[in-house]
């Protein structure tokens, strides 16, 4: 069914009993072309891209839980592609451009906002940083404005501009981004997938890979056996627990990343503010909530929740940038697992087993690279070699010194 | 999180900076012939288990040790913290 306004008058009319379930829930079959391990939103991207842009068959996405259970369910919505480096900003760029048609290709409400990001500043070098972040971003096709103090006065007149360790003295913005439902990103996708063949298994984990004299033939689930020519590991956080299963160590560290959202308020917040010096972000959400975080805890962790020196760090950022924000009360906090890279972005790439690939290292910012996370990941399947704007995301960069590191921490995944 | 520290007893983590995991003791030799793939391997890949991880944390606002705790990083519950000098002694690192 095509979701359109017609319909939603007319199933209004007709009491709403014609909807149907947006994606199937079928039996896994034996063997399939393509087997995708994790159901978040890269791994459903994968498989939709696959499907549509690549004339991919017999594609299955296995899930262990419930899709969108994961980080796609947990992160804070923000998209942009305001990056520095060549082996990032043009990729994320294509992911930006991919967000702007996103409901129109998927045919799905995912509440695309491109409400804006302003990055504070605080310093001269901090601003000659970003300027050249900027310049590096317009040389990519992507947007950037350097914005006054006086400028973000009159969009966020709320804002604290003479803290005085962190005052204001402008922004680097970029009006392009902003925000996503993040829940509906996993939904459209599902939906469009299946719309495509694509069966997506859920309550299906994967406990095994099938690896015989350096090829991949398939993976044990709990819900059995599951051959498949080609096999895409897309399970963001738990990236070294699947790997491990087929004798891998990879060059991440799992950390928590915690997020809180305050109480529905009127309309406050009109964009997306980034304070990283103070380590502290916020929008607000359609529904009211003041949606905000910060840095990772920086300790290994697979628990799904932080510790309150984070909460408290978090809290004092926003209110010296954001003193209103103290009279708001706190509605939920919660936490997910991130895979840090050691230098802080993703791979991409074949492994050294034949028909097993790897998508991973996505650290605190993969909910924005989703639609092309799923496209390039597509294409490598579909191709054998990487697409034109991933080809740096590869494993032996490390080998060879040419990481990614756009905060030049080095191999250090909890400063990232 | 409390880091039990053998020296002065229960500290708050926030005292400490993390650096990772424990097995970072063991710099591999660059003399041997294979260093390039062990400095790789050393300098880049972790384990990243879940369940028990010892690791290295050091008491910067505090007494400067270099601790190794083992810690769940499914609950954080920390099971024990020794010092990274008497760990690296014990396996014949230093004297
Ligand atoms: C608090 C928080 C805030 C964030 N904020 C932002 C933000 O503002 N902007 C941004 O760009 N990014 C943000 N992120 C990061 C972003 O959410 C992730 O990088 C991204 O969602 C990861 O890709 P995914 O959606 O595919 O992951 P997930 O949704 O985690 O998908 C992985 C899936 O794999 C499944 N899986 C794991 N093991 C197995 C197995 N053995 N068998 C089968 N399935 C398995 C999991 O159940 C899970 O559903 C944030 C993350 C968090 C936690």
């Amino acid at each position: 069914m095509r979701y359109s306004g017609f319909q939603v008058i007319k199933e209004a009319l007709l009491g709403h009993r014609g909807w149907k379930p947006a994606w199937r829930d079928p039996e896994p079959q034996p063997s399939y072309d393509t087997v995708v391990i994790g159901g978040g939103g890269h791994g459903l991207a994968t498989a939709y891209y696959l499907a549509k842009v690549y004339g991919g068959k017999r594609i299955a996405v296995l899930e262990k839980g419930w899709i969108g259970g994961g980080n796609v369910g947990r992160n804070t919505t923000i998209i942009r592609s305001n990056y520095l480096l060549d082996g990032n900003e043009p990729f994320y760029e294509f992911s930006l451009k991919l967000w702007e048609g996103l409901e129109q290709d998927l045919n799905y409400n995912a509440m695309v906002s491109q409400r804006g990001i302003l990055n504070l500043i605080h310093t001269d070098a901090q601003r000659d940083a970003f300027i050249r972040r900027g310049n590096a971003m317009i040389l990519n096709d992507a947007d950037a404005d350097l914005l006054t103090t006086t400028q973000i006065k009159e969009r966020y007149p709320f804002l604290n501009t003479d803290n005085a360790r962190f005052p204001i003295k402008g922004g680097l913005a970029q009006h392009r981004g902003g925000t996503v439902r993040h829940d509906a990103v996993a939904w459209g996708y599902a939906r469009a997938a299946d719309q495509l063949g694509v069966d997506i298994i859920q309550n299906c984990e994967v406990t095994g890979f099938l690896i015989e004299d350096g090829v991949c033939s398939g993976v044990e689930t709990t819900r059995g056996t599951i051959r498949a020519a080609k096999v895409a590991s897309c399970v963001a956080g738990s990236s070294s627990r699947v790997m491990e299963k087929a004798g891998m160590r990879l060059p991440i560290e799992s950390h928590v990343l915690q997020a809180f959202v305050s109480e529905g308020l009127k309309p406050l917040l009109p964009g997306v503010i980034t304070f990283g010096a103070g380590h502290f972000y916020c929008s607000q959400s359609d529904k009211g909530g003041l949606v905000f975080g910060g840095d990772i805890d920086g300790y290994n962790s697979y628990a799904q929740r932080g510790n309150l020196p984070v909460v408290e760090d978090v809290c004092e950022g926003g209110m010296a940038i954001f003193p209103n924000l103290g009279r708001a009360r706190l509605l939920r906090m919660w936490g997910g697992i991130m895979d840090m890279s050691m230098d802080g972005s993703p791979i991409i790439d074949r492994t050294h087993i034949d028909g097993l690939y790897f998508n991973g290292g996505w650290c605190y910012g993969g909910f924005k690279a989703t639609p092309a996370s799923g496209y390039v990941y597509a294409h490598l399947l579909a191709k054998d070699e990487p697409h034109p704007t991933a080809t740096a995301y590869r494993f032996d960069r490390f080998k060879k010194g040419l990481m990614i590191d756009e905060k030049g921490m080095g191999n250090q995944p909890n400063l990232h | 999180m409390i880091i039990n520290h053998p020296l002065l007893g229960p500290r708050d983590a926030a005292e400490f900076v993390y650096k990772g995991d424990a097995s970072l003791i063991h710099r591999p030799d660059w003399e041997a012939p294979d260093a390039l793939q062990a400095f790789t391997d050393y300098g880049y890949l972790r384990d990243n288990p879940a369940g028990l991880h010892r690791e290295l944390w050091f008491h910067e606002q505090g007494d400067r040790s270099w601790l190794v705790v083992t810690r769940d990083t499914t609950t954080h519950e920390i099971t024990s913290v020794e010092l990274a000098l008497d760990v690296a002694r014990k396996e014949g690192r230093s004297t």
